[in-house]
């Protein structure tokens, strides 16, 4: 306590304070990382978003084997069953039965467990019901989120590379290499991005791989920019550092300054991508250029489902409550990061 | 100097000062930049045909002399270079060709023209809802910030952009039309404003969204500037201050937004039209692509292409015009 | 009241909510503005005197709490009429209508930040005429010109349609003092006008206020931190610390005989062209955090020549003439007797023979 400082010292005393060896009472100063941390912490939309996507990502990974049932098998029979869960369905919910409806009039019906004959499938439990070719939804959903996910992943890691290495490159060479790199960027930037990814998928034909690489158009622009701009601000310090004479060293100072200081912007960057992504994928997969069957995404299960929807709504629901809250928790997740690094000035 | 060690005269060319005006300058550019965007986007959509299989027209049932007149027609039995200008001068004129398989060998103009006016106006009534609401939604959410309004505002703004557009438009679908019965679940010319309701919300959502964010961030800025301060120990106040200081200076910035918009309304569009057939030229590119309809596939995605690059266009115009920072510089007035 | 003063604000206290806690910007101020003359405000960046201002023109940041203290102000009508109304107690709407703009009026900073970007200069000038419906639009447009032409701005006729970004940073803040000027206020507070300009254009906005004032007889209150501003200008001069007055009097009672050591380091800190020292000196440390109470005076810690009491009570002012009062417990007939130190006494009488 302040006023306890020199309460040896009399009150008309002088208490000696050498102003030469001052020390400022500052804040106590905390390493960058752990101030980022910490901003990201308080953020409970971006920690929402996270857990959300953790737990997803934890369903993707391990929801295909809690089932009996392979993704592609099917079973004609047992096409277009209601949700039927263990347990719950005592309940009197998710116990097999689906109410049919027209705009007329409605039906209730189980196609599990009928009093009047026997279905053969009274042990059988669909837990998300099957689809038209009798393939078990809640399989499918997890594999589906697995393949969006790895699509994502792989279109996001080829848009940082190529976009950050078109950026750098532009922004290192400068003069007219830039010029001309940023001119053709400002040209491709004028044609519609999806007009280009479906254009791409016509000609590549639909594919796992080809899709990954045909996304990649939506944003290695952004990329590159984020990499040219922050290779300017250090080739303007570069100049400082020439005149140290490095030599042939130049190359890799560059690229030690220049990545760290960019990561940030690029993390953010990817974070908002993913769900783009995984939305043009869906997207390409309603349109007919998804991923082929039997494989399974989101966007081709809720293509599939979609034809079904007045009949049997349940069939569209867990894949599109899944690309719904996946899509939300990375937008939650990235706006919490990109406020952490770079947070708003609050009222003073 | 010229001999005489005078100054020659000189004369202000009215075309050169006519020129010289940064405004027009800015405007040529932009011009120079979009007819470019669209001749790589020709030669692009060129090159892409020459990969992929088929023939311009469908020559199952056509005899040979069809085919050698057909070819000839079409150039194709010339070299390519000069395939491709004819190609360049087919597309900016709107010869498009005839459609392969969807409708065989009808002109594509003419499934255009059928399709083109529906999309026009669901896109349209889209734009201007979405950003009339997403104005006054980001307005209100900076006038009352922090308080209920604001939080509704970045809760919507959080969920529009986030879910697809065709999410939207499969819930409004089923609940809205299916189930409660408000709104008929397809379009149809014979209801032409009752049937565009749902579509025109669900493609608006991402609009409303990303406008109100905007909007909001940019009013909160301008609220806290010194300008506003300035005026306000000038005197004024209520509605004035807030239109001829806030408004009028955090709307500028909103229109460049408007630009990537039409994107995903264009995209969004494609699959609203499916859900609710209507029969527009979303629902004929989803056709072209799933029928192996190259042609038409092309063609429309030149159209889509054409569309963005002049709205873009605009934008870019509009803001020059507005701004009068762009508009004037210090030689001016 | 005392009624050579226009303004008199006592113990004026106000904090603000911040995320980080409760600020206590300004902790009793007491401040006396006389009719028709110049008040200098000095002190560091942080010290309130921006925020004492703002609170006495109603438009304090939203998250500012008024803690105590009034602001007299004696508003003269047209007929002569006096009449006393405390500043903080007049209610927002009352504010904006009556007083801002047509009896006290601002000239801030930065003259670029300051201006609406969209809006013609002519009619920003016009607007606090039109808007308090002093005058008809027509009117207002001519009297424009006129101020235009009064504040030194070439061609007003052309001028009065361009945008601020048109203009350089000069003639914008010509442009601000007209604006601020276009009601005819009796009090115009300049906050650091010149600090964000040229140092040649500085010199002439100085003197078009000066002139200004002369001609139409307001009372001006510069905030400043430039202590030459101060000599050129002023004729009474308050230094702030840390949200308190720690030392007022004429602008001769500071300059020439000062008393407090935050003054002498103020002083001392001015770059002097005759001073021989190799050195220049500034105040070592930083103002205090205002999240955190103060206990006792507020300099001590970067006080030499700090005593106990320092650390336990706040000093109150002493007063050393009728015009000059210290809030220094040096002052105090209990402690030691202590002279400025001694390079600053030279400097002063080098400054005061100069001056002869």
């Amino acid at each position: 306590m302040a006023g306890d400082l020199y309460k040896d010292v009399g009150d008309f005393e002088f208490v000696g304070i050498n102003t030469e060896n001052y020390i400022d009472e500052t804040f106590a100063s905390q390493s960058y990382l752990k101030d980022v941390a910490g901003r990201f912490m308080r953020n409970k939309g971006a920690i929402v978003g996270l857990i959300c996507i953790a737990i997803i990502v934890l369903f993707a990974i391990i929801g295909p084997s809690l089932t009996p049932y392979k993704y592609y098998q099917q079973d004609a029979k047992s096409a277009n069953f209601a949700p039927r869960i263990q347990g719950v369905e005592s309940l009197g919910i998710f116990d097999g039965s689906e109410t049919m409806r027209t705009s007329s009039k409605s039906k209730t019906v189980n196609k599990y467990v009928n009093d009047k004959k026997e279905t053969g499938y009274e042990d059988t439990y669909y837990w998300f019901g099957s689809d038209t070719l009798g393939r078990d939804i809640f399989t499918r959903t997890w594999f589906g989120t697995r393949i969006s996910l790895y699509i994502a992943l792989l279109a996001v890691a080829i848009d940082v590379l190529f976009g950050l290495s078109y950026g750098l490159i532009s922004g290192y060479f400068g003069g007219k290499t830039d010029m001309i790199m940023q001119r053709i960027v400002e040209i491709i930037s004028g044609i519609p991005s999806l007009v280009v990814v479906t254009l791409l998928m016509l000609v590549l034909k639909p594919g796992f791989l080809t899709i990954s690489i045909a996304l990649m158009v939506n944003g290695w622009i952004g990329m590159s920019r984020i990499a040219r701009a922050q290779m300017l601000k250090i080739k303007e310090q570069e100049y400082v550092l020439a005149s140290k004479t490095l030599g042939a060293k130049d190359a890799f100072v560059i690229f030690r300054e220049v990545l760290p200081n960019v990561m940030a912007q690029i993390i953010i960057t990817s974070m908002f991508s993913i769900p783009r992504a995984i939305f043009t994928e869906a997207f390409l997969s309603f349109v007919g250029l998804g991923v082929p069957a039997p494989m399974a995404s989101l966007g081709s299960l809720i293509s599939d489902a979609f034809k079904s929807l007045t009949a049997h709504p349940y069939m569209i629901l867990p894949p599109i409550i899944v690309l719904g809250v996946l899509m939300l928790s990375f937008n939650l997740l990235a706006d919490g990061l990109r406020d952490a690094f770079e947070p708003k000035m609050k009222e003073m | 100097m010229n001999a005489n060690g005078k100054r020659p005269e000189r004369k202000e060319n009215a075309v050169r000062a006519f020129l010289r005006l940064p405004m027009v300058k800015y405007v040529l550019k932009r011009l120079l930049i979009a007819a470019l965007t669209i001749a790589v986007i020709i030669l692009a959509l060129f090159l892409l045909l020459q990969f992929m299989p088929g023939s311009p027209f469908n020559d199952e049932k056509m005899s040979l002399e069809q085919i050698a007149a057909a070819n000839a027609k079409y150039g194709l039995d010339k070299p390519v270079v000069i395939q491709f200008f004819q190609y360049f001068k087919n597309m900016l004129t709107g010869d498009f060709g005839v459609s392969y398989s969807i409708a065989k060998n009808v002109d594509i103009t003419t499934l255009l023209n059928a399709r083109l006016p529906v999309s026009l106006r669901i896109g349209f009534q889209a734009v201007a809802l979405g950003t009339i609401l997403g104005l006054l939604l980001g307005i209100l959410a900076a006038l009352k910030h922090n308080t209920f309004w604001d939080t509704l505002c970045t809760v919507i703004s959080v969920i529009g952009v986030s879910v697809p557009s065709y999410v939207f438009a499969l819930g409004l679908c089923y609940f809205l039309a299916f189930l409660l019965g408000w709104f008929p679940t397809l379009y149809s010319d014979a209801n032409p404003i009752l049937s565009s309701v749902l579509p025109t919300i669900s493609l608006s959502m991402f609009t409303i969204a990303t406008i109100a964010r905007f909007t909001r961030t940019e009013m909160l800025d301008v609220l806290g500037s010194d300008y506003m301060l300035l005026a306000e120990s000038k005197g004024v106040y209520g509605t004035r201050l807030i239109w001829m200081h806030a408004i009028r200076n955090a709307l500028i910035p909103v229109i460049t937004v408007l630009g990537p918009l039409v994107v995903d309304l264009m995209t969004g569009s494609m699959v609203v039209e499916k859900i609710f057939s209507i029969p527009g030229i979303g629902t004929l590119l989803v056709q072209a692509i799933q029928a192996n309809d190259y042609n038409v596939t092309v063609v429309l995605s030149f159209v889509y292409s054409l569309m963005y690059v002049l709205m873009m266009l605009i934008v870019d115009v509009l803001y020059g015009i507005i701004d009068p920072r762009i508009r004037l510089t210090k030689e001016d007035g | 009241m005392n009624s050579q003063n226009i303004l008199e604000v006592h113990d004026l206290a106000i904090s603000f909510r911040t995320v980080a806690g409760t600020v206590n910007a300004i902790r009793g101020v007491d401040l006396d503005v006389k009719r028709g003359k110049t008040l200098a405000i000095v002190g560091e960046s942080g010290s309130g005197k921006s925020v004492t201002v703002k609170s006495i023109a109603g438009i304090i940041a939203g998250n500012g709490v008024l803690n105590g203290g009034t602001a007299l102000y004696a508003m003269r009508d047209k007929d002569g009429n006096e009449k006393v109304i405390d500043l903080l107690k007049l209610p927002k709407k009352e504010m904006r209508h009556n007083i801002n703009g047509t009896h006290i009026a601002i000239v801030f900073q930065d003259p670029l930040a300051s201006l609406n970007p969209t809006m013609t200069i002519g009619a920003q000038i016009a607007e606090s005429m039109t808007f308090h419906h002093l005058y008809s639009h027509a009117e207002a447009h001519r009297r424009t010109l006129e101020l235009l032409d009064m504040v030194g701005i070439a061609e007003p006729e052309r001028r009065v349609r361009n945008y601020p970004h048109q203009l350089s940073g000069g003639m914008r803040q010509r442009v601000v003092i007209a604006i601020a000027l276009a009601c005819e206020p009796d009090i115009l507070i300049c906050d650091e006008p010149t600090t964000a300009l040229d140092v040649t254009i500085q010199a002439r906005i100085l003197e078009l206020i000066t002139e200004l004032q002369r001609k139409m007889g307001i009372t001006v209150i510069y905030i400043t931190h430039d202590l030459g501003v101060v000599a050129t200008v002023a004729d009474d001069v308050a230094v702030m610390y840390a949200g308190r007055i720690i030392e007022k009097g004429t602008v001769d009672d500071i300059f020439y005989d000062p008393k407090h050591p935050y003054t002498w380091g103020l002083l001392s800190s001015m770059p002097d062209m005759d001073d021989t020292s190799d050195m220049l000196y500034t105040i070592p440390g930083n103002p205090p955090n205002l999240l955190h109470p103060v206990v006792g005076d507020a300099f001590a810690p970067r006080n030499a020549y700090a005593m106990g009491i320092d650390f336990r009570k706040e000093p109150p002012l002493f007063k050393v003439s009728d015009t000059h009062y210290a809030a220094t417990w040096l002052l105090d007939e209990r402690a030691p007797k202590v002279e400025m130190p001694k390079e600053l006494q030279r400097r002063l009488a080098r400054i005061m023979k100069e001056a002869q």
